[in-house]
């Protein structure tokens, strides 16, 4: 489950590391960043300028200058608000700079100045000429198709799941419901990456209760989960978060097919699943009632691996013994989790896994999540 | 997971084909760069140019004095007769199960070239802000701008990579020092797993715990699938000096400790106690020396509640001046005689031990506190030998036994390594006289 926003002190990290990357770019004459080609956005306090409001897809430079008096941030929407790129923590009087792969289509782009609201709008058109819409490798293009699909068939499976996992709650029916939970969200968590290219659907179906904004009401999973084991209740409230719990996950499973997916958000999301597992099952935060985390654990490096899998014929090419080594971990960290499935099928509750068991764990995440790191740069950049 | 991961979508830099020919530039060359680009050219390009260094000859005559630069090469290890930094972080790892003798050298040379490029103040690999904005970068960047800092990196081998469990897991157990034995239960050890032991260890030693601290988090990063950190330990305020001509620094009981310690430039007490010499194991070890690390918890509550004259009995020195019972200055011999029996100097001083010396090289530590309100402090202790059977392990049995010192201490981990020889020019890496 994402915080929704980078903490501070990590946001200004990341500036901080942009900036150097900038002046580092400037002086070797970077021939990519600030070039003639970069599409320049002027974001003030009140104004989102865009040099130019059509321009070709492709690699795509957005040179971003914040001459007002706040901090700003820019995001490029698609249809639904869907983020195709962003740069938080843009500071007042400073630069900053986007690369991104955009498709040919209609887009919007937002200044938000002081980093709050909807922002400044401001509509663009990318067109099909000049740039490649689809990834020079043809290779690429079919994993992107094949991941799609993947992560189709993922939300077709996830849905018939939570309707029987709310049915057993408006069933009242508490053992078969906590029986139901973990499975229901296999599918979610082997492809969360592309939920949470959505925006709006993972913060209602899969956030924690500590991870909550201020004012926002706690629905989705982990709110049941607690109504389940810590408070042995299927009421009334629990009872229309279940069916709540079914819709927002209908809504996920329709929007899929206009998921933006390319090579680099495949190679990333496979890291970021590995990501997940690291900050979030591996000390047990994930399922903190149920301890059902080996489960979510499971599913997000089987879909870690399936991003990788599709993407491994160029990965292989290109970088062999990055792809050996990823063959070797995932193959490691599947025969470490297999020790902990039971004779029923379900993994063994996390607060029976001992300390000495969770560094295991902790140090194949770490072996895996490593050389996956760098999976995206062996796939899309030389 | 974050939901704006900016990379998600995002294609970065498809510049990332350029080389990385800012690969050994140094770190402070790095911020003078950055430096000038930020400010848009008001940095006089004098500036930038006095920040970069020609440093990519990694040869230690490039190196010597420069940044405050320990050279890496040498016939021995740095970082055990250098004079002593001011901070310590120490990490003992173990090898994966998976790893195999070729992946562990592997990992050695990969590990060679990182701790010569960071002893000499310069960045790992492609460097912090590499050309590639799609990668993450190599080097983890805190230490950008800061100066080599005296940076020494020491690497040890524990007896458990020669066997473990009864397994030769690495072809290596005819090659283990009968001097690397696993250490003998001492009475008054309450020891944590945990914090004891391990494969390998590195020694990170610097005047600046960030330039430690990174040392420390890259090679075990780059370890990542081959080895991971079993227990690590930081440490401040040097309790034991290799310059006897300086003031010798004050443990966290107040007191001077290792008054008689061997001095860097010794050599004489250097090659008798601390260098392995020809014909005592294994020819690998040649030039190379056992060091025994101890996290000894002092109980500083109870250590603040001792009378001056108690805390002076215990040691068999005065607080103040630090002089031996009986005389008058630090460095004055001391009679111990004159001491308490059972004081922490007549047990441990060379006088009482045959000549007996070990070469200590020891920090103390504050790891915030227990969780009973108590400091969870104490003295890291590092001691460099030439034979552990003949010097720590009779020193510490006799401290041990009798020790007035025991009543406010404890032993809670524990861990023994051969540290070899030293990388004597670019191309060699650690344990290569090992592994051939």
């Amino acid at each position: 489950m994402p915080a929704r926003r980078r903490s501070t002190a990590a946001a200004l990290l990341s500036l901080a590391v942009a900036t150097a990357a900038l002046a580092g770019c400037a002086s070797k004459k970077d021939d990519k960043a600030g070039g003639a080609d970069a599409v320049k956005i002027n974001a003030t306090d009140t104004a989102c300028e865009v040099s130019t409001t059509s321009f070709p897809g492709g690699h795509v430079v957005l040179d971003i200058s914040n001459k007002g008096s706040k901090t700003t941030e820019v995001y490029v929407y698609a249809a639904g608000d869907k983020i195709v790129t962003e740069r938080e923590n843009i500071g007042p009087g400073t630069k900053a700079s986007i690369n991104a792969e955009i498709k040919a289509g209609s887009y919007e782009i937002a200044c938000k100045p002081g980093m709050v609201g909807d922002g400044i709008r401001q509509k663009i058109t990318v067109t099909g000429e000049g740039g490649s819409t689809a990834p020079a490798d043809p290779r690429l293009g079919a994993a992107v198709d094949s991941y799609r699909k993947y992560a189709q068939e993922q939300a077709d499976a996830t849905v018939p799941a939570v309707e029987a996992f709310a049915a057993a709650i408006k069933g009242g029916d508490l053992e078969k419901a906590k029986s139901l939970y973990a499975p229901s969200r296999t599918g979610w968590e082997r492809t969360e990456p592309v939920a949470e290219s959505f925006g709006d659907v993972d913060p209602k179906t899969d956030t924690r209760e500590d991870k909550l904004e201020q004012g926002q009401q706690w629905t989705g999973w982990h709110r049941l989960e607690k109504a389940l084991w810590a408070d042995a209740k299927t009421g009334d409230d629990e009872k229309k978060l279940a069916d709540q719990l079914v819709a927002d996950l209908k809504d996920w499973q329709k929007k899929i097919p206009e998921a933006e997916i390319t090579a680099t958000s495949m190679a990333n999301g496979a890291k970021e699943l590995l990501d997940e597992v690291a900050t979030n099952k591996i000390t047990g935060e994930e399922d903190r009632y149920s301890h059902t985390d080996l489960a979510d654990f499971q599913a997000n490096v089987e879909g870690a691996q399936k991003a990788y899998e599709l993407l491994k014929p160029v990965a292989a090419e290109k970088d062999p013994e990055l792809a050996r080594t990823l063959d070797s971990e995932f193959a490691a960290i599947t025969a470490l989790l297999a020790k902990y499935k039971q004779a029923d099928g379900t993994f063994t509750p996390y607060d029976k896994v001992t300390e000495a068991e969770r560094k295991a764990f902790s140090d194949a995440v770490n072996s895996l999540g490593e050389p996956l790191s760098k999976l995206a740069a062996a796939v899309v950049v030389k | 997971m974050d939901a704006e991961n900016e990379q998600q979508n995002g294609t970065p830099a498809a510049a990332a084909t350029a080389t990385p020919d800012r690969a050994a530039v140094s770190r402070r060359a790095v911020i003078g760069w950055a430096g000038a680009g930020v400010a848009l050219g008001v940095a006089a390009a004098g500036s930038v140019a006095a920040a970069v260094r020609q440093d990519d000859d990694p040869a230690p005559a490039a190196n010597a004095v420069v940044g405050g630069e320990v050279p890496f090469y040498g016939e021995h290890q740095a970082g055990i007769s250098t004079p002593v930094q001011d901070r310590l972080h120490f990490a003992a790892f173990d090898v994966s199960e998976k790893a195999t003798r070729d992946s562990l050298v592997k990992l050695l040379k990969e590990w060679t070239r990182a701790a010569a490029a960071m002893t000499g103040g310069r960045e790992v690999g492609t460097g912090a802000v590499p050309a590639s904005a799609e990668a993450p970068p190599d080097d983890t960047g805190e230490a950008l701008g800061l100066p080599a800092s005296r940076l020494t990196l020491t690497i040890g081998f524990g007896p458990s990579l020669f066997e473990k469990d009864g397994i030769d897991r690495f072809g290596l157990k005819a090659q283990r020092p009968d001097a690397l034995i696993e250490l003998p239960t001492f009475k008054g050890d309450k020891l944590d797993p945990l914090r004891s032991g391990g494969d390998l260890c590195v020694q990170a030693c610097a005047d600046d715990p960030q330039v430690a601290v990174h040392a420390i988090r890259n090679l075990a990063r780059i370890g990542m699938g081959t080895v991971n950190i079993r227990w690590s330990q930081l440490g401040f305020g040097k309790t034991s000096s290799t310059t006897p001509d300086e003031q010798t620094p004050r443990n966290l009981m107040g007191f001077k400790d290792g008054t008689h310690n061997i001095a860097g430039t010794d050599t004489a007490n250097l090659s008798e106690h601390v260098w392995a010499a020809p014909g005592d194991g294994p020819e690998w070890m040649t030039g190379g020396s056992y060091l025994v690390a101890r996290r000894i918890r002092m109980h500083i509550e109870t250590w603040d509640r001792a009378s001056l004259k108690d805390q002076e009995d215990t040691f068999g020195r005065t607080k103040g001046e630090g002089a031996p019972y009986g005389r008058a200055k630090e460095h004055d011999a001391p009679d111990l005689k004159a001491m308490p029996a059972t004081s922490h100097v007549a047990l441990a001083h060379p006088d009482a031990n045959n000549g007996l010396m070990i070469l200590r090289r020891g920090f103390s530590f504050t790891d915030g506190t227990d969780g009973l309100g108590r400091l969870d402090a104490g003295l890291f202790f590092l001691a460099y030998q030439r034979d552990t059977r003949k010097a720590f392990v009779p020193l510490q049995q006799r401290l041990a036994a009798s020790d007035k010192l025991n009543e406010y201490i404890q032993h809670v981990g524990s861990a023994h390594f051969a540290c070899p020889a030293g990388v004597r020019k670019p191309g060699e890496w650690w344990g290569q006289a090992l592994f051939g």
